[in-house]
């Protein structure tokens, strides 16, 4: 009797919750998780492309959009591209660059993030630079902004027009995409919110003026030059300013939390293009 | 009645005085209903409370959310006061997927401040 009710509880909520009725992560694989979340979206903005979703709320809020494209003519962030080249050109104490880390090549954003079999965690591209760093004698940078936001938007530039292509190798790859995605629907803090709620369950809707995005294209654009923070800031900065907005507690930027939520959430845009840096609201 | 608050404590010391002669708390209740109404409308709209505008539209509000429908014809479509304190108690009661936070259960706002909003919702 128990078990009944209980099926039909799961399947009410299977229902009303549509695209996102997992309630384990591990209930579906990552290439069912792309399509439902495609379709659903497909479905719910019709005659939006894929690669459009690049473009956040823009690609949804025709109102907003033309303000942001007179916006992208002169971008915000241009002089940090040209900070971040500098400082990718600019040898290290030792002598050595950034390149030494990176084959020589910034145009890196296609590698990232991805699943480090050795060391059984995933690896952004915010902690290769740190690591590169600490490699060559020099001391990490901060994660949310400032140097490395700068370096991020010259190799995001270079990297403009590479698709993402998140690959998950193998059972411990899937375990820390399952992790990433719990955090992802997981309700927390006192307005009891989980991601999806705002983005997924409400996106093209309004929280007083603010249209919410869809989370396909959420990882694509970074780092983000927003006029609320008038400069550039990383995705781990925006993760955490969504979990205040909840009422939680954030987790560290390029903690393991974070690394996970950034692996799923990435290989949710697979297939759309890298378009960093941007410019938001 | 320019001064609700005033006219509140002005009752209640009144009605505190005559202790409990049958016209007094009548006064009383009347003039706290309407503080009520004014408590109400401003738990629900500061952003650091209710923030119901939020989500929902509510007369007379500024840039409304529309996750949550209209806030209107309250009294009609909620003649039983429980089921609206309930809602805003803990709306994931009633729907498991509701986006909206459980005011009374994860303690955002106080119950006094709930009753307070529904006597606000109820002039809606
Ligand atoms: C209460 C609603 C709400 C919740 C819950 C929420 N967000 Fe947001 N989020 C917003 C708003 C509002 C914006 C700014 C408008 C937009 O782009 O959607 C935003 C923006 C973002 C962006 C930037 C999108 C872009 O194109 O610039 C990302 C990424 C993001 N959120 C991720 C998350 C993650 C991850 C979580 C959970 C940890 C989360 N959000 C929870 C409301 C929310
Ligand atoms: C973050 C979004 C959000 C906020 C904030 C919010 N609500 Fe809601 N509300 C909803 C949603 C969504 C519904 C639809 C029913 C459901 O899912 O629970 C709803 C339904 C309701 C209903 C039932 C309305 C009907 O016509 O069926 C009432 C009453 C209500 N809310 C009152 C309030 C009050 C009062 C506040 C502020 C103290 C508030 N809500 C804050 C999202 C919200």
């Amino acid at each position: 009797m128990k078990m009944k009710k209980l099926a039909i509880a799961a399947l009410c909520a299977l229902v009303a919750n549509g695209a996102f009725a997992a309630k384990k992560a591990t209930d579906t694989t990552p290439e069912e998780d792309l399509k439902t979340y495609r379709d659903y979206f497909f479905k719910r903005f019709p005659g939006v492309p894929l690669q459009e979703y690049a473009n956040g709320v823009y690609a949804i809020d025709k109102v907003s959009r033309d303000s942001w494209e007179a916006i992208e003519e002169f971008p915000p962030y241009e002089p940090m591209i040209e900070e971040g080249e500098t400082m990718w050109n600019t040898p290290f104490a030792n002598g050595k660059t950034y390149g030494s880390c990176f084959n020589d090549d910034p145009a890196q954003r296609k590698h990232f993030p991805r699943w480090d079999d050795e060391r059984k965690t995933v690896v952004t591209l915010p902690m290769a630079i740190n690591e590169c760093r600490s490699k060559n004698g020099e001391k990490p940078l901060k994660y949310k902004k400032g140097a490395i936001a700068n370096l991020l938007a010259y190799m995001a530039y270079e990297s403009r027009g590479q698709k993402t292509n998140v690959k998950i190798p193998n059972k411990d790859a899937l375990a820390a995409y399952d992790k990433g995605k719990t955090v992802y629907f997981a309700r927390r803090g006192q307005l009891n919110f989980s991601c999806a709620s705002c983005h997924m369950q409400s996106a093209g809707q309004k929280v007083r003026a603010d249209i919410l995005s869809p989370v396909l294209g959420h990882t694509t654009g970074w780092p983000v030059y927003r006029s609320k923070w008038g400069e550039l800031g990383t995705l781990h900065r925006r993760f955490g300013g969504c979990m205040k907005q909840m009422r939680a507690k954030p987790y560290k930027a390029q903690g393991e939390e974070f690394r996970d939520l950034e692996y799923f959430l990435t290989h949710v845009s697979n297939g759309i293009e890298f378009n960093g840096p941007s410019a938001r609201k | 009645m320019r001064n609700p608050a005033r006219h509140a404590t002005i009752a209640l010391t009144l009605a505190a005085l005559f202790g409990g002669a049958s016209l007094m708390p009548q006064v009383a209740s009347a003039a706290k209903h309407e503080d009520r109404v004014a408590m109400g409308k401003e738990v629900a709209w500061d952003r650091k409370t209710g923030n119901c505008l939020a989500c929902h539209m509510m007369p007379g509000g500024n840039l409304p959310g529309d996750i949550g429908p209209p806030l209107i014809a309250m009294k009609a479509r909620f003649p039983d006061r429980q089921k609206l304190f309930d809602q805003i108690y803990d709306a994931t009661k009633k729907n498991p997927e509701s986006r909206m936070p459980p005011f009374g259960k994860h303690k955002i706002i106080s119950n006094a401040d709930i009753d307070a909003i529904i006597d606000y919702l109820y002039t809606l």
